[in-house]
């Protein structure tokens, strides 16, 4: 062996590192991946399906969604509002579910901050009819709408629509925002208070901020359940249509391809609030990386 | 003659069957640094609650500026709070959290960046402005919170332990920075802290707190070298504490007798007026002198002999335990002058002291109740 003086020309500190783990991979490994895709694909393919068969070409003299690809075309894009019925139910349905969703995202939140900021007579059983109004069946709270709607003569239509679909929405609403208040530090309010702000600045400055993403999120899940409501609506719709239930009336005879269209269309607006949220959240966070640089004033 | 700032009369807060603040009556004149202190729990923080709105007395009357203010909601009191957990709004920026006061006081634009600046520069945070409190570390986060406070250079302000997250070189320096700003602009400030040193350099008064009660009151110099009672004594700083019983007085000494049969002198006009005869006799471990026993003792000085048990060097300072007479262990503070051969473990020592550095305070129910309650 002889004395090496000179340096080496490899970097001997490569051959002293400990030999590299395989990179081996147990099956395990890929397990959770396929699943994923498994699920995302099952939850996908409705939606897929929709849009596809909006595109597909009908040949029947009333056109119809047919199941078997016929050839690419826009026509049903072109002609969305073409079917008598369909479009004014689906303007309802917007209407209704806009109303709704704004009357139960306020009172969905106030009663949240009643739950959670005060003690109160029957707080408890406050809190127990919010589950018990999520987990009675649908068909019950319907028929039993009806059947007070009837009692206190209050005639079906818009109206009766509105007032159901507020009350299955605002236990939503107040769950979700209620969660969120409940972490939130009541500390902060105090120390607006502290800086002069009335309970009304405290409010708007600190409180809402803090829990508007669990506003949002209750107000996005109201107008979910709302806009394709069918089971409740049935029972108290009078003989107003909601875009369910004239989907629903359709199925008898075939549904228009427009269905289609207009799923696509609301599904869509869903995704774009998605991305923007999603946007909004990336632009927040490169914001608040950005290194700090002295602010002047002036 | 200052106007008094703020006043608490004979305020009580019950939360059900604890009595956080018991009964308490204060008088905080304008332009003071006022500094409360006490164990755990004792009730500085309720007490500060009750004075920036946030609390209401279960009796008693708040006053600020001679107004009485105990039904004033917190955003009508001109009093802002640094509070012990800091309360820094999540969703708003550095400058934003500043800024939050003075905008709520409609002030204009550009004051609010002047002011808002000059209150970064003051606590070093400079280049944080677009900052969110949680991408900042507890102690830039608690100099925020100084800063929100600060800028609205309110009359009164409330500090809950506001140096409590930082170390303690900036510690010292916010200190230095918090006195500077205080005097400078004269606010009254209500310090709140479990550190007797920095309640002892800081303030101009301060108040010993136990079980919600005010036990003293005094300026820093009068309630360390004048303790009124065992608790005080032990709170601010070690003392030194011997049993004794009160024997004649005479030419304005006081004699005491300790109960180990040695007696100890102490002018008159030092004992505390409400004493019955048995008492505890203190001294503080920097006014004793360490010597030999065999050495002469210095005429006038009161003496205790002892069996050294530690010594321990800390540089500027010798610090020796004594086991005392009657098993009191007591405690001696010894500058560092280099020049005489420090006593060692196992001599027998005489403790002396002059009698003017003697204190006198009556015995307190047991401290160990005190510590079982915490
Ligand atoms: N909101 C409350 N409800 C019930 N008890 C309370 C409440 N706030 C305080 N207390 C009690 O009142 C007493 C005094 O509390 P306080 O917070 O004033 O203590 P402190 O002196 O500030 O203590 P620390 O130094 O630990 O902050 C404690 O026994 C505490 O448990
Ligand atoms: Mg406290």
């Amino acid at each position: 062996m002889s004395t090496v003086t000179e340096a080496p020309v490899a970097p001997a500190a490569a051959t002293e590192r400990p030999p590299a783990r395989g990179t081996r991979r147990r099956w395990t490994y890929f397990v959770l991946p396929i699943y994923s895709a498994g699920v995302v694909l099952y939850l996908l393919i409705p939606i897929a399906v929709m849009i596809l068969y909006s595109f597909n070409q009908s040949r029947s003299h009333l056109p119809q969604v047919t199941f078997n690809w016929q050839g690419f075309t826009t026509q049903w894009y072109k002609e969305w509002n073409q079917v008598p019925g369909l479009t004014p139910a689906f303007f309802l349905s917007l209407r209704l579910g806009i109303s709704a969703t704004l009357i139960s995202t306020v009172i969905g939140t106030l009663l949240a901050l009643a739950l959670v900021r005060y003690r109160f007579v029957g707080k408890g059983v406050g809190e127990q009819v919010l589950f018990l109004n999520i987990a009675a069946p649908e068909i019950v709270l319907g028929s039993s709408l009806l059947g007070f709607f009837i009692t206190i003569n209050l005639s079906t239509g818009f109206v009766t629509l509105l007032i159901s679909h507020v009350m299955f929405s605002v236990a939503y609403v107040a769950i979700t925002v209620r969660a969120r208040l409940s972490v939130f530090d009541p500390m902060l309010e105090q120390a607006a208070q502290d800086l002069g702000a009335t309970p009304w600045a405290t409010f708007r400055k600190v409180t809402l901020p803090l829990i508007a993403p669990g506003i949002m999120a209750g107000a996005l899940m109201a107008f979910a359940l709302s806009i394709d409501d069918f089971v409740t609506s049935n029972f108290v719709s009078g003989n107003v249509l909601t875009f369910p239930l004239w989907v629903y009336g359709a199925v008898k005879v075939g549904i228009p391809p427009q269905v289609f269209v207009l799923g696509t269309f609301i599904f869509s607006v869903g995704v774009l609030i998605a991305i923007m949220t999603l946007v909004n959240q990336g632009r927040r966070a490169r914001q608040l990386a950005k290194p700090a640089k002295p602010a002047r004033a002036g | 003659m200052p106007e008094v700032d703020v006043r608490l009369e004979r305020v009580t807060k019950e939360f059900g069957d604890t009595v956080a603040v018991d009964d308490l009556s204060v008088d905080i004149t304008e332009g003071e640094f006022f500094s409360m202190l006490g164990p755990s729990g004792c009730g500085k923080t309720t007490t500060l609650r009750m004075i920036g709105g946030f609390e209401d007395p279960t009796y008693g009357t708040v006053y600020l500026g001679g107004r009485d203010v105990t039904d004033d909601p917190p955003y009508r009191r001109d009093v802002n709070t640094v509070f012990q957990s800091y309360a820094l709004f999540p969703h708003l920026n550095v400058f934003d959290n500043v800024a939050f006061g003075l905008r709520r006081k409609k002030v204009g634009k550009e004051e609010i960046q002047r002011r808002v600046q000059e209150v970064m520069h003051l606590v070093d945070l400079r280049g944080f402005g677009e900052r969110k409190p949680g991408q900042m570390s507890g102690g830039q986060q608690q100099r925020v919170a100084l800063a929100r406070a600060l800028v609205n250079s309110p009359k009164v302000l409330l500090l809950d332990e506001p140096l409590g997250a930082l170390d303690l070189k900036l510690r010292k320096q916010m200190q230095l920075e918090l006195k500077r700003i205080q005097q400078e602009v004269g606010i009254t400030f209500i310090y709140v802290t479990h550190d007797q040193e920095e309640a002892m350099t800081m303030s101009d008064r301060l108040a010993v707190m136990r079980r919600g009660r005010i036990e003293q009151l005094g300026e820093p110099e009068e309630v360390y070298d004048n303790p009124a009672t065992e608790f005080v004594a032990g709170f601010l700083g070690a003392s030194n504490l011997l049993d004794g019983e009160i024997g004649s007085h005479q030419d304005g000494i006081t004699t005491i007798k300790l109960s180990t049969g040695s007696t100890v002198l102490v002018p008159s006009d030092r004992m505390p007026p409400d004493v019955e005869t048995q008492v505890k006799v203190g001294v503080r471990p920097e006014k004793i002198t360490i010597r030999n026993d065999s050495e002469d003792l210095p005429a006038g000085y009161n003496s205790v002999s002892g069996l050294l048990r530690v010594a321990t060097y800390i540089g500027v300072s010798h610090q020796y335990k004594i086991d005392g007479p009657g098993g009191t262990e007591l405690t001696v503070y010894v500058q560092n002058l280099g020049a005489v051969t420090p006593p060692a473990p196992g001599e027998k020592v005489s403790l002396a002291w002059r009698p003017e550095h003697t204190f006198v305070v009556k015995p307190s129910a047991s401290l160990s109740e005190e510590e079982e309650e915490e």
